[in-house]
């Protein structure tokens, strides 16, 4: 695609300027709600108020964050986001390698049989209540648990880890083979250290998956304040401060002691950016595997 | 599925006698080791749930054995059909879900296009690491985020549009249920079109550089290459991609609706499985509930063999 700039008519100049013109804008667009966000949590409360705000504080401050830190659930949260973030991360991958391996092995008898049960799994759900009762017969309410267990297998990233390893040649493993190794011993170490850029990029699906996840804290923990996570805590104050929203049971006995030294605003841009930072200080390093990764799954379907 | 399910090509083999078969399952032992827990795993997690469905024809009582329940036929389907908030519910479900197919799956093509036409390398990194950070982030900040740029106190669109002199006073966007359906839809956008672009970008990539060169010798500018070379090129994966999310149009969740809503646009916000929930938990009415559920389900499943068999007819391509 080496089209020089020196035969570009004067319709491509201009197509191009709209190119870097439309994208600069979505560029604004995306970027600006974080850094406005940032700028507020750094900022005083009560100068908040009055507006005009955009990306710098105007009266620099770490009191918001110093308010949230105090949040005995607000710490919980982040404990327990953490914990299942690596608990679930590293059992998920885990088992979709495992999953996945055995699907790659042209010769495995239940290959056929597993991938369709499996694939099926990605169209076909029994929906929110019968698995909240499931769940509940399972005796998994109001446990850690059910953070990482329903969840465990998820056939599309078994679907993606296989098709990474499908590309791998097939001779390594028959020469491991004929040397005597069994199945466990080729798979751990042979197949597994060659697909560490489908395993990170899966690694990464997992992490962020984990660390978003709100839902499984209030439909199965959300009386437990010792299993609560720091998304259903941002959750909360969000859905306590939205407009006309009764919440009652939400209003969490943290706010009416915060509400003297800084605003519910503040305290909601302060925990926002508590929650995403993470996210932002992993993203730069994985980013070249998920591009690889998401690609992988393209070219597959 | 065969796409997914069956890619190598299968080996000639011999039909197995069936003490053949056990003397290379046990050869396999390892292989059965590591795929049956998960087997069951999945069995347990997603299939069982689907034998819940049961309940949607019982008047489920929880603590009861399967056999102590009573039965009562198609009541709740008849009670979830008669039923104007069930109505009202899909009507939202299939509004914000239109919406998103069409935005959803527009934006992404473009922004992947025009993404392709810059030259310029730093530049291109940039926009590209810039527009999948909000995939990362998840719906509760998305939701506080959204709501903060709309609010009326020092929102950022209220304040451009006062500045701009479309409006004096600030406008009760979060208030107001009509705009309800489009502020999801927006924020879909926002959230997911860079990463949803990756596959088209990496479609586009496949594309083989001499005929963008035949169309130059040809004398086409860069709006008719675009039109000529590459939206042909990324035709299939368009098509893939648009027979999958037809397969989601009814389950699109609840989150963004959940999270964004609020009492004032409640009218505007249930989608089916909100009510699912409203009804199911929120009341405990468990065996209306799976009913909700199951009518979802059952649709999506229909709709995605419409779709693909559509396809299939029009275009000999399908994904199953």
């Amino acid at each position: 695609m080496n089209r020089t700039f020196a035969r570009a008519s004067w319709s491509d100049r201009v197509f191009d300027i709209s190119v870097y013109v439309i994208l600069a804008i979505v560029t604004v667009v995306t970027l600006y709600p974080f850094l406005n966000v940032l700028a507020i949590s750094f900022n005083n409360s009560t100068d908040t108020v009055r507006g005009g705000i955009t990306i710098w504080p105007r009266e620099f401050t770490l009191e918001n964050y110093r308010v949230i830190f105090s949040f005995p659930s607000l710490l919980t949260g982040f404990q327990i986001s953490i914990l299942r973030t690596v608990v679930g991360t590293f059992l998920g991958l885990a088992s979709a390698a495992m999953l996945a391996y055995t699907l790659s092995r042209v010769d495995f008898q239940g290959r056929r049989y597993i991938s369709v049960f499996l694939a099926i799994t990605m169209y076909v759900s029994g929906g929110l209540i019968p698995v909240y009762i499931l769940i509940r017969d399972l005796g998994m309410m109001n446990s850690f648990a059910v953070y990482v267990l329903p969840g465990l297998v998820s056939a599309f990233n078994v679907f993606i880890i296989r098709s990474f390893m499908d590309g791998l040649p097939y001779a390594l493993q028959e020469s491991a083979k004929l040397d005597g190794a069994n199945d466990w011993t080729i798979f751990w170490r042979i197949i597994l250290p060659l697909c560490k850029p489908a395993l990170a990029t899966i690694a990464l699906f997992l992490a962020v998956g984990q660390w978003n996840a709100w839902l499984d804290t209030y439909l199965y923990n959300g009386s437990n304040a010792s299993l609560t996570t720091l998304q259903f805590e941002l959750m909360k104050v969000i859905q306590s401060t939205t407009t006309g929203n009764s919440g009652g049971d939400y209003r969490s006995q943290n706010m009416s002691q915060v509400m003297n030294r800084v605003s519910p605003e503040s305290v909601k841009m302060a925990i926002t950016i508590v929650v995403t930072v993470p996210i932002l200080v992993v993203y730069p390093f994985l980013q070249g595997y998920f591009v690889k990764g998401m690609t992988l799954g393209a070219v597959k379907s | 599925m065969e796409a997914i399910t069956a890619k190598k090509p299968e080996k000639q083999k011999p039909k197995p006698k069936s003490g053949r078969f056990f003397k290379i399952a046990l050869q396999q032992r390892y292989l059965y080791l590591m795929s049956l827990p998960f087997v069951i795993w999945v069995f347990v997690f997603s299939y069982l749930p689907l034998w819940g469905w049961t309940m949607a024809f019982q008047n489920f009582r929880p603590g009861r054995s399967f056999f102590d329940q009573t039965w009562v036929g198609f009541d709740h389907f008849i009670a979830l059909f008669s039923d104007d908030r069930f109505f009202l519910a899909l009507r939202n479900t299939l509004a914000m879900s239109f919406m998103g197919l069409i935005a959803g799956f527009t934006v992404p093509i473009i922004l992947a296009i025009l993404i392709n036409e810059v030259r310029q390398q730093v530049f291109k990194r940039f926009v590209q690491t810039v527009s999948y950070l909000p995939h990362f982030v998840s719906w509760v900040v998305v939701a506080g985020i959204v709501t903060k740029m709309l609010s009326t106190e020092n929102g950022a669109v209220n304040d451009l549009l006062m500045f701009l002199g479309v409006i004096d006073t600030p406008y009760q966007f979060m208030a107001k249920g009509n705009w309800f359906w489009s502020i999801v839809t927006a924020a879909d956008v926002w959230k997911e079109s860079g990463w949803n672009a990756i596959i088209y970008l990496a479609a586009i990539a496949g594309i083989g550089p001499e005929l963008y060169e035949a169309a130059k010798v040809d004398g086409a500018s860069r709006i008719q290459q675009i039109w000529h070379v590459t939206i042909p090129g990324i035709r299939t994966t368009i098509i893939v991609l648009l027979i999958m999310s037809i397969g989601h149009l009814v389950s699109i969740g609840f989150e963004k609706q959940f999270l964004l809503s609020n009492n004032l646009v409640r009218e505007y916000a249930e989608v089916l499985d909100l009510y699912a929930l409203n009804y199911g938990l929120g009341m405990g009415r468990f065996s209306y509930g799976t009913a909700i559920n199951m009518f979802n389900s059952v649709v999506s499943i229909l709709l995605l063999f419409i779709a693909n068999g559509t396809f299939k007819r029009i275009t000999k391509e399908s994904i199953m």
